[in-house]
């Protein structure tokens, strides 16, 4: 997120003069890790060399269409929605204060902890003909089936709106943050000149936050392509399912790559056009921020913003955590059991191994970033954290072509030169399922390690290297000591984002191992949503802590940034 | 007794600028020396190269007669036995003030270290509070810790990269003074950089002025300031004046303030036209002199006046006067040029008086 440490840090001599020789064996173990990483968007690339299939026409004369159409409406609206409670929510606790305004400003992050497929599921319940709403409603009104009209969430509307709820706090994050880095003279002086309030906001407040609204509408697309379970439990052909549908249902490989790389090359797009748009503009914020004065809002004006402010955390997380609960309470005694059980073991087991991994590279990368200085440094942790952009649906893919091929050759030659069979080694294991959590969410651990690392000043290594440690002996005594926290924090992250992930996980999973993500998918899909609800809710409840932490994070990083300027 | 440090016509390059040009320098055992200039001359990148976080691409440094640096070779900064004192002190944070102190012993024994903790935490006043960490303690503390855990491992040579300019200014000459004395206590070798000039004479036994990657004079305080070999240092250290004035012979030279006798440049010719350094101690004020100049500006200086001065012949002077001569802006007061060093430099287009630091 667009902290702005570096801007705490004076840029010392050391950064200007650094000339250090590079670790040639970093350098190889970097190289390696990148390419490694690189592999399922390579091959989904690829894959547009390969001669298309009649499977193609097919596609192309029914549904790609279909896909294209769905998956851009979906994106434009999801974009509008959250912009809509986004922008809102952080234009009233940034520029008014009112009753709650600080315990708003952290639950309006709360609905994050939600993946779209299970805030989908617990309102699919909630509003179905069985459900809660339309059962009191018949009983109040006391009508029949027929008698009344009521909305089909089952629609592309109603998975605009599941996204929406949830993928907001996206937007009122970054947008939070950028008001609260804009000095409050800005606005006095709009109102000086006689500009109202809205004005100001449309005029002034927001087209200076625009790099950061991009940013958070960025992230918003990228999640919405990327989703799976709720297009899929809607019945919304989208690129993602139509990805699936084509791999599984018409079993054509190849043609299901290419359209992953079509997905690829809108995903692609979206990112350039953040890029881009970043570079055209660069406003400047005045050097001395003006802090803390809000407007203060009573009488019927603050218990508006209180409705506003209450709705989205109503709406994406209280109303369907409480349904989730109400439905384990009551199905929890059949749930949770042995079974049960194993899918906390098998999702913990799947997040250690990714969390370790990722953590370990992130370090050694990040690290090696800091002491060395060859040319391809940059690119090789680019290439590294390039995944976090890709569908976890394109990764899964990407991995599962070129690790089948690679286990086939395997065993081919085993059995023709040795006589014996390998079987699947990468697979039908979890080497393939964790290689794909790598690629994917590397650049969380990354980026975290990596900033922490840059709050280190220089002169740090520098007085170590002075008083005679090496290389490593100054990571495991300074470095390693000194960003602990942020270490945990992306272990978190990550752990977290493990967990929550669907298709990846759907696809590559070995046979008869379940993770609590792909168990609620499946109950839901068996239209058993009450059942569905213990291990939804706890993907939930995991999913709530880092949301804490960096809500946290941030506001100290605030303070600190305040304090110096 | 061989030098401590000698360094050999270094000169490196930097994003394609000259940054260090063959520079020379000797440092004697025990001596601490400074190196004064204004930002950019290259004098922090010198004492990286010294670290050797910087290589030099040709010249050659050697410590105790034992080749550091020099084209294609850098000795690795862990292996030099140089300490180095920083801008922002470099204290690690997670370790406590002796662990920071003892962070650069490791290859003493348990007890050698604990012994040599508590002799330089005795040396800096600080004996009680080896079990704070760097933040629980003031900004004075931080910074003598960096002295101390610089100091520990009982350097070669401890370089000090402006490590005062963090303080209040009225502070600077103090802690300069009380460093000094410890690193004479020490019999440290030393090398402080800096910008300010004051720093420098409260540290330093030899200081060498760097401007543009050169040393342009390597000399004693008294020296630098009394007897600048060049325009720039003449400029750079302390205030002054440009005043014209024609060399007659060998001794004597003309002023609008009459002849001036004393030891002259013998490079310069009979009847050149040159300019003559002015500082404001050179003139003094005198109700009684015949010579008159108009105030043009003042700026009060608690125990004495600062005087911009126009002189007939339209030149101005700077020139101290006791804070009880308080003249007003336009009043034409007496000076007289009672000067000791005769510091003359080639004509150039007129030099107002200097507002260097």
């Amino acid at each position: 997120m667009g902290t702005r440490n570096e801007a705490l840090v004076p840029l010392g001599f050391s950064q200007r003069f650094r000339q250090q020789k590079s670790n040639l064996g970093w350098l190889f173990f970097a190289v390696c890790t990148a390419l490694l990483l690189s592999i399922p968007v390579v091959t989904v690339l690829y894959s547009v060399t390969l001669p298309t299939s009649d499977i193609w026409a097919h596609l192309r004369s029914t549904v790609l269409a279909d896909y294209a159409l769905n998956s851009l409406v979906l994106a434009v609206g999801v974009c509008l929605g959250t912009s809509l409670i986004g922008i809102t929510t952080a234009w009233l606790c940034s520029a008014y204060s009112f009753p709650g305004r600080k315990l708003f400003s952290w639950t309006l992050l709360l609905p994050l902890a939600f993946p779209p497929y299970i805030i989908a599921y617990t309102y699919t319940g909630m509003l179905d003909f069985a459900g809660p709403v339309q059962t009191s409603l018949r009983t109040i009104f006391d009508w029949e089936y027929g008698d009344y009209w009521f909305p089909e969430i089952r629609s592309i509307v109603g998975a605009t709106i599941m996204i929406s709820l949830v993928l907001y706090p996206y937007v009122y994050l970054l947008l939070r943050t950028a008001f609260s880095e804009q000095s409050s003279s800005l606005r006095e002086a709009s109102h000086m000149f006689g500009v109202g309030s809205y004005k100001t906001l449309f005029t002034i407040i927001l087209p200076m936050a625009r790099p950061a609204l991009v940013a958070g509408l960025t992230l918003v697309v990228m999640e919405t392509l990327a989703d799976y379970g709720t297009v899929h439990y809607f019945g919304v052909p989208t690129f993602t399912t139509g990805i699936l549908r084509t791999w599984f249902g018409l079993g054509d490989r190849v043609a299901a790559t290419q359209l992953a790389s079509l997905l690829l090359l809108c995903v692609f797009a979206v990112i350039l056009a953040e890029r881009y748009s970043r570079k055209a503009v660069r406003y400047q914020n005045p050097a001395k921020v003006q802090k803390g004065w809000r407007y203060p809002l009573s009488g019927t004006k603050a218990i508006a913003a209180i409705v506003i402010c209450s709705l989205p955390v109503l709406l994406g997380f209280v109303v369907p955590a409480l349904q989730l609960g109400a439905w384990t309470l009551r199905t929890a005694p059949e749930i949770i059991d042995y079974s049960f059980l194993t899918l906390i073991i098998n999702t913990v087991q799947l997040a250690v191994i990714v969390t370790l991994i990722i953590i370990t590279a992130s370090a050694v990368l990040a690290y090696g970033k800091r002491v060395g200085t060859h040319f391809s440094i940059p690119y090789t942790v680019n290439l590294s954290s390039m995944g976090y952009a890709v569908p976890g649906v394109i990764i899964a893919v990407g991995v599962l072509l070129p690790f089948a091929w690679l286990d086939n050759t395997l065993d081919a030659w085993l059995q023709q030169n040795l006589g014996i069979s390998s079987g699947l080694i990468l697979t039908g294991t979890l080497i393939s399922l964790a290689f794909a959590h790598v690629v994917r969410f590397m650049a969380i651990g990354l980026n975290s390690v990596d900033a922490s690392l840059a709050k280190i000043h220089r002169s740090i290594d520098d007085a170590a290297q002075l008083l005679g440690r090496k290389t490593f002996e100054r990571f495991a005594s300074i470095h390693l000591p000194m960003i602990r926290g942020g270490i945990l924090t992306a272990a978190l992250l990550v752990f977290v984002e493990v967990t929550k992930e669907l298709p990846a996980t759907l696809v590559l999973r070995p046979f008869d191992f379940n993770t609590l993500a792909v168990r609620t998918y499946e109950l839901a899909s068996d239209e058993r949503l009450a059942d569905a609800s213990s291990s939804a809710l706890l993907i939930v409840a995991i999913s709530v802590l880092p949301i804490l932490i960096l809500n946290r994070s941030i506001i100290q990083s605030g303070v600190v940034h305040g304090a110096q300027t | 007794m061989a030098p401590r440090l000698e360094v050999r016509n270094v000169s490196l390059k930097l994003h394609n600028k000259n940054t260090l040009q063959n520079v020379s320098l000797q440092l004697e055992p025990g001596c601490i020396a400074s190196i004064l200039g204004p930002s950019g001359c290259g004098k922090t990148t010198l004492l990286r190269a010294l670290a050797g976080f910087q290589p030099v691409a040709s010249g050659e440094i050697y410590v105790h007669e034992r080749l550091f640096s020099k084209a294609r070779f850098t000795l690795a900064p862990e292996k030099r036995h140089i300490s180095m004192m920083f801008q922002d002190l470099a204290l690690f944070p997670h370790l406590t003030v002796r662990q920071n102190i003892c962070f650069g012993l490791k290859s003493l024994s348990e007890s050698d270290q604990r012994a040599r903790a508590r002799a330089v935490l005795e040396l800096i006043e600080l004996e009680h509070k080896g079990e704070k960490y760097p933040h629980q303690l003031s900004s004075g503390q931080q910074q003598r810790v960096a002295l101390a855990r610089a100091l520990a491992p009982k350097p070669e040579i401890l370089l000090l990269d402006e490590p005062f300019s963090n303080l209040d200014p009225d502070l600077r000459e103090q802690v300069a003074t009380g460093v000094r004395k410890i690193l004479k206590h020490e019999n440290v070798t030393a090398i402080l950089v800096t910008h300010d000039q004051n720093e420098a004479f409260a540290m330093a036994d030899e200081i060498g002025v760097m401007a543009g990657g050169r040393i342009e004079q390597w000399d004693s305080a008294y020296n630098i300031y009394h007897r600048p070999k060049t325009r720039f240092v003449a400029d750079f250290i302390g205030l002054g004046s440009m005043l014209p004035a024609t060399v007659l012979d060998a001794h004597t030279l003309d002023t609008e303030f009459g002849r001036m006798q004393g030891h002259l440049d013998p490079s310069f010719a009979c009847g050149e036209e040159v300019d003559l350094l002015v500082r404001p101690d050179d003139l003094p004020h005198d109700d009684s002199s015949p010579i008159t100049a108009l105030v043009e500006e003042k700026r009060f200086r608690g125990a004495e006046f600062l005087y911009k001065l126009r002189l007939q012949s339209g030149n101005s002077v700077l020139c101290y006067a006791s804070s009880h001569h308080d003249h007003q802006i336009g009043e034409p007061i007496g000076i007289k040029l009672d000067i000791e060093h005769l510091v003359i430099f080639t004509r150039q287009s007129p030099l107002s008086p200097g507002d260097s630091p």
